[in-house]
């Protein structure tokens, strides 16, 4: 028995939905970090089932693409997170709020 | 020979681009030489190249030299080429002759000026472009001419540039002639669209097959550079400008203001004859103007006391006659009297130079008077010009302003009234040029002490060319002696292949030559008249002027006045164009366009203003706002 299609999207799509919800709340820019890989994942997750549905290979290509340039990402962010703790002090967002008008 | 046509405009463009560029490295000496030298050589080739043409047959008289082609665009190939034919022959001589005699004269009346060098290079660029002008095998080198005469006619006038006088009167020529080259423009336009071609030779050929003979576009056109001539040989309207034009030294206005650009409007006449010909109403219109501009400025001359606004009121007078001539079909008679006029009214201007030269700078005739014995040659010369231009028998004025007068009487294109206001004209002609010459050279001197104690005769580098000019007023006019005084009407001859032969309709009226010496005779008594008259009010009676200015107060006020036209232009032209150049940079430039402007900048401004504070600089506030667009437009997508 297979799971129906079904259920891989609605889990992907509450995983997404949880992901954007915790970019949104969150003042921690780790956490933010740690939901933007949520919401990758969740369409990981998608493509997966989606290529496993119409039994095509393209869907895995994606997959290990959106998860290079996760680990990519992962570098160049954390980095950037590292350098801004240690000119603030804090990885709150709020309080990087230089960039406006 | 005919291949070194070029040679003649070449050597003034020579002299001015030697003395222009090198104007403070060389010496006054070799400026004035290289000025004068240069002029003078061009004399020369034009008389040669007059005596190699004339050893041509008649019908073969005329070569043209193609120097390049300058642009050819599709169907229009203008090239920088020279014309020579009778009619270009004698404009150079007569240009280059009457320009090198005033050149000799210059070293001596502008001696003491310190803008010298710059004098001499203007004028050479004055003979280039005169060359040019009258040389040219096209319409459009012809305008280049144009315009190149006009701009030394400004610079000229405007010589004497820290005097506000002398400017404004460089601008007042330099714009009322502009408005007739703007005529001159659109006629050549229209003969273009017609014929296609701005060649004369060709144009000629064309003509009687691009325009209909009387048609509306031959006379459009020509009408309209009629009108670029009236500007530029100062005819009604446009001849305002000369008499102020006399701001400038009095070579210029003896070179420039009498002899040789004021005729370049009636040598574009003449050279465009075949066109003219064609279109009754234009010549018609030529003539009215010519003669009511004749009739016109000699009586204004009647009035004036500065000796060299007399002169110029009779330069357009007499500029009126070669109208009129061209207006009745007399085109060579035009030619004929701007030759004689070239020679007789540069010796006027010259001697009047000479006056003004040994009484310090004094114009006005009212503070002149008994220089006869003191100016002896000046007296002489000045004397021989006033009986050329009155047209006292043998003298050359006598027979070209017959000849003018005779056929504007018999000329199919002729009428009564011209031939009559003509004759009157002669005698007012008489009546001034005589009351100037009692004013200036008899009674006592009027000058007071200081400036008696200067006056001296000119030196002989300004006396030679009173002379030589003397003796060309004296025998100029003996080329032309009509059939009818047992002549052989050489001058006409000489320019018969040039002219059109295209019949009035309507057959041509012969007349006996028993009427010619009637009207001739009649001529010659009113001008006599009017000489004992002018001997009688200026030489015996001069009391009895005043008594007759007061009894026509009103006649006496208007003409002194020059008819009130700059006042009447002033308010009906210059007044409505500055206040509308007013309106236009007060309220449409700096309010409405600036307005514009402005307005456009500043809103832009506020706007950002206003909008930039959506930039808050909260990562989150970024993030909700993108996702929340990312939802509406999928979810749009999705219930689309």
């Amino acid at each position: 028995m297979t799971v129906p299609l079904d259920y891989y999207i609605i889990l992907s799509a509450f995983l997404f939905a949880i992901g954007t919800i915790g970019v949104l709340v969150s003042r921690n820019m780790i956490i933010m970090f740690m939901a933007i890989e949520i919401m990758l994942n969740a369409g990981n997750l998608a493509l997966i089932a989606f290529s496993r549905y119409l039994r095509i290979m393209d869907g895995h290509v994606f997959v290990f693409l959106v998860m290079t340039v996760a680990a990519a990402e992962a570098g160049v962010g954390l980095a950037i997170i590292i350098a801004i703790f240690r000119n603030r002090e804090s990885v709150n967002a709020d309080f990087l709020n230089l960039m406006k008008w | 020979m005919f291949d070194y046509l070029y040679i003649v405009p070449l050597l003034p463009l020579l002299g001015f681009v030697i003395n222009g560029i090198f104007r403070t490295r060389l010496s006054k000496g070799v400026v004035q030489t290289l000025a004068v030298g240069s002029v003078g050589l061009s004399f020369v080739f034009s008389v040669i190249l007059f005596f190699k043409l004339l050893g041509l047959e008649p019908e073969h008289r005329l070569v043209e030299q193609v120097l390049f082609s300058w642009i050819p665009v599709g169907s229009l190939n203008l090239d920088i080429a020279f014309l020579l034919d009778p009619l270009s022959s004698v404009m150079i001589m007569v240009v280059s002759c009457v320009g090198f005699i005033i050149h000799v004269y210059s070293i001596g009346y502008m001696a003491h000026d310190p803008g010298i060098k710059r004098f001499f290079i203007y004028m050479n660029l004055f003979m280039f472009s005169m060359l040019t002008l009258v040389m040219s095998n096209n319409l459009i080198l012809l305008f280049i001419g144009w315009e190149g005469v006009g701009l030394c006619s400004y610079l000229l006038i405007a010589f004497w540039f820290d005097k506000k006088s002398a400017t404004d009167a460089g601008n007042k020529a330099f714009i009322v002639n502009r408005i007739g080259d703007f005529g001159f423009l659109l006629g050549g336009f229209i003969i273009f669209w017609a014929a296609g071609t701005f060649q004369f030779t060709e144009l000629q050929h064309i003509a009687p097959e691009a325009f209909v003979f009387g048609g509306g576009l031959v006379t459009a056109a020509t009408l309209l550079l009629l009108f670029g001539a009236t500007g530029k040989s100062a005819q009604i309207p446009l001849y305002i400008w000369l008499p102020d034009a006399m701001e400038g030294p009095t070579p210029v206005s003896a070179l420039i203001h009498a002899a040789t650009m004021v005729t370049a409007g009636v040598y574009m006449l003449v050279r465009l004859n075949f066109l003219f010909l064609m279109a009754p109403t234009t010549m018609l219109v030529t003539a009215v103007i010519g003669c009511v501009t004749a009739f016109v400025a000699a009586t204004i001359g009647l009035a004036q006391n500065d000796i060299k606004r007399v002169l110029a009121y009779s330069t357009i007078s007499q500029l009126g006659y070669m109208m009129m001539a061209c207006g009745v079909a007399a085109f060579t008679a035009g030619i004929f009297h701007l030759m004689t006029h070239a020679f007789f009214k540069a010796l006027l201007f010259l001697g009047s130079g000479s006056v003004i030269h040994a009484l310090s700078a004094e114009q006005d005739m009212r503070r002149m008077g008994g220089l006869k014995k003191s100016l002896p040659i000046t007296y002489k010369t000045f004397l021989v010009g006033t009986l050329a231009i009155t047209g006292i028998p043998l003298f050359s004025g006598f027979f070209s302003k017959d000849e003018i007068l005779w056929k504007s009487f018999s000329s199919g294109h002729g009428h009564i009234i011209f031939w009559l206001v003509g004759v009157i004209t002669a005698a007012l002609t008489a009546f001034y040029m005589f009351r100037l010459l009692y004013l200036t050279f008899f009674g006592e001197g009027r000058y007071d002490r200081q400036t008696a104690e200067h006056i001296h005769e000119s030196p002989k580098v300004m006396t030679m060319p009173l002379i030589i000019l003397a003796v060309l007023s004296f025998v100029g006019g003996w080329v032309g002696i009509p059939h009818v005084l047992r002549g052989g009407a050489w001058f006409e001859k000489f320019l018969e292949p040039v002219m059109a032969h295209i019949p009035l309709s309507g057959h041509e009226v012969h007349h006996s030559s028993s009427l010619e010496y009637a009207l001739m005779a009649i001529t010659f008594v009113l001008v006599l008249v009017s000489i004992y008259l002018a001997y009688y009010l200026y030489r015996k009676n001069i009391d009895k002027v005043t008594s007759l200015r007061q009894s026509m107060e009103g006649l006496y006020r208007i003409i002194l006045n020059k008819y009130y036209v700059d006042e009447f232009y002033g308010a009906t032209i210059v007044r409505p164009v500055v206040n509308g150049s007013i309106f236009l940079w007060k309220i449409i430039d700096v309010f409405l366009i600036d307005g514009i402007a402005n307005g456009l900048a500043r809103l832009v401004g506020d706007m950002s203003e206003t909008f930039r504070r959506m930039q808050t600089g909260y990562v989150r506030a970024y993030m909700t706002v993108f996702v929340v667009g990312a939802v509406v437009v999928i979810g749009f997508l999705v219930v689309r």
